[in-house]
């Protein structure tokens, strides 16, 4: 169950963040641009008014923006979860029973928390007791807090299994196996998260401060243009590309971590995959293509424009391709539990 | 499960729990009222230049500066330490497999631990008026998480012909 939600999980967060960045991310960015303009413009012509209508769509884009990658990291990150708790069953002393209505309220919760972050911009304040906090909130705060009450019973289930010494594992382990699937996932992986570790290191090092010093240089440059001004819109721009040049760097430096670390899980769920060894191959293969490609593309949108933001969609949908024929492969192998021992073809 | 696993895995978990429940605590009592404070003095800071009052928008645009400067941080501690995390308990279900004898692989185990705590930790010190010292921090966190990474990764990388245990 948790390997099945797992893997679903992170298809559906994956294939909705590719939604979300060729239908929505780039229309956002350019529309808080123009609101930014018309702020600007408000500001030179000292109508207030006008200032407080700009920020107040400002305000609403950025929230919309924000609650979708919110929803998006958040199913995914779940679903990271669920696969780390597969792992994990083994080692976990409580009776199966429980386990099979732990793993169900995590999958509800897992569920419920990126619905809820995404409800956020449309459900708003409306009908709520609290001065900040919207229902949508309460229901994505809810079922964080299910998690890590789940998450925690798991811990002291794995506490009472450290405690006994000479403890087996109340589950068989999973297989051992040295396949080339499970080694180049492995290896692959690590690398993948070596390699954004260092990109991070050296974004912290040398963009993080420079990017907040000439957000603020831009921004005193707005304010200070006077009526008519035509350095407002050059301002503007120059503020447009610092928020792309930020999302494309932070977008890299997370994604080719996270696609590490899945490739990583993934190859622990290799003997639960029941296909052929060639579709294996053909999968893990597309899995660590693709999960090149979109980072490495997405840091080269600002040089090379929609054509690298196009195959750095190409390269998301890969993965989810790749998972989506993996999770074939573990419905299949549920299916073979069942039926008598078959040949996959 | 050898001292190794043990250390990455109950490590992990424990830091997880602790990144989420921070996580948890920021979101219901800190995070709406940052984001209304970023947002709102941002907005000052241009409708205070639109009436003409051009100290009242400095201020309002200092006053944002700091306010991103710590959100961006404290989101980022929240982020990586559950990051961090669940990276620890991935390895630590594998970590057999790193072809080095068992006090390297314990070494290296711990310096994961060590990193992972020293890294965000450095991260939040940047945002309560100890910026240097949480900078050394991050660094050496930071530092100390890459190189356990990358002898872990050699380790992969040479165990080619059987587990090493």
């Amino acid at each position: 169950m948790l390997v099945f939600g797992g893997i679903a999980l992170i298809a559906a967060g994956m294939l909705f963040g590719d939604i979300f960045a060729v239908f929505v991310l780039h229309q956002n960015g350019g529309q808080t641009g123009q609101a930014l303009l018309g702020a600007a413009n408000a500001v030179a012509a000292q109508d207030s008014s006008a200032v407080k209508v700009a920020f107040a769509r400002i305000g609403n884009l950025l929230e919309d923006r924000g609650t979708k990658v919110d929803a998006h990291v958040h199913m995914i990150d779940a679903g990271y979860l669920a696969l780390l708790l597969a792992l994990l069953q083994p080692y976990v002393n409580l009776s199966s029973s429980s386990k099979k209505l732990l793993a169900r309220l995590f999958l509800s919760g897992a569920l419920l928390l990126p619905v809820g972050i995404f409800l956020i911009h449309y459900v708003g304040l409306a009908y709520s007791p609290f001065p900040v906090i919207g229902w949508a909130s309460v229901l994505a705060d809810s079922a964080g807090a299910l998690l890590i009450i789940v998450l925690l019973i798991e811990g002291w289930g794995f506490r009472n299994y450290m405690r006994d010494g000479n403890a087996t594992p109340v589950e068989p382990e999973l297989p051992k196996d040295r396949t080339w699937e499970r080694r180049m996932l492995l290896s692959g992986g690590t690398v993948l998260v070596l390699l954004g570790f260092v990109y991070g290191a050296w974004y912290a090092g040398i963009n993080l401060y420079e990017h907040e010093n000439r957000e603020m240089v831009i921004l005193k440059n707005l304010l200070e243009q006077p009526a008519g001004a035509g350095g407002i819109g050059s301002s503007v721009n120059a503020y447009g590309m610092l928020q792309a040049e930020k999302a494309v760097q932070i977008a890299a430096h997370s994604h080719i971590i996270e696609f590490g670390v899945l490739a990583i899980l993934l190859s622990f769920v290799q003997p639960f995959v029941f296909l052929s060894e060639k579709w294996k191959r053909i999968w893990v293969r597309i899995l660590l293509a693709g999960s090149l490609i979109l980072p490495v593309f997405v840091l080269l949108e600002l040089k090379l424009g929609l054509l690298a933001g196009a195959i750095a969609d190409v390269g998301g949908l890969m993965v989810v391709v790749a998972l989506v024929g993996m999770l074939v492969g573990v419905v299949r192998h549920t299916g073979s539990l069942d039926a008598e021992p078959g040949r996959a073809r | 499960m050898n001292r190794a696993r043990k250390v990455l895995i109950f490590g992990g978990t424990l830091l997880a729990a602790f990144g989420m429940l921070y996580g948890l605590h920021y979101a219901v009592f800190v995070e709406h009222q940052t984001l209304d404070g970023m947002g709102g003095s941002l907005a000052r800071a241009f409708t205070n230049a639109g009436e003409g009052r051009a100290g009242d928008s400095r201020l309002a645009l200092t006053a944002y500066r700091d306010i991103k400067y710590t959100y961006v941080r404290q989101v980022d501690l929240h982020s990586h330490w559950i990051g961090l995390a669940m990276l620890m308990i991935v390895l630590g279900v594998v970590f057999d497999e790193v072809a080095f004898g068992e006090r390297a692989r314990f070494a290296i185990a711990l310096a994961m631990l060590l990193g992972s705590i020293v890294f965000p930790l450095g991260v939040i010190l940047q945002t309560a008026r100890m910026a240097g010292l949480g900078s050394v921090l991050a660094i050496a966190g930071s530092a100390i998480v890459i190189g356990a990474l990358g002898a872990t990764a050699v380790g992969f990388m040479k165990d080619d012909k059987g587990g090493a245990t």
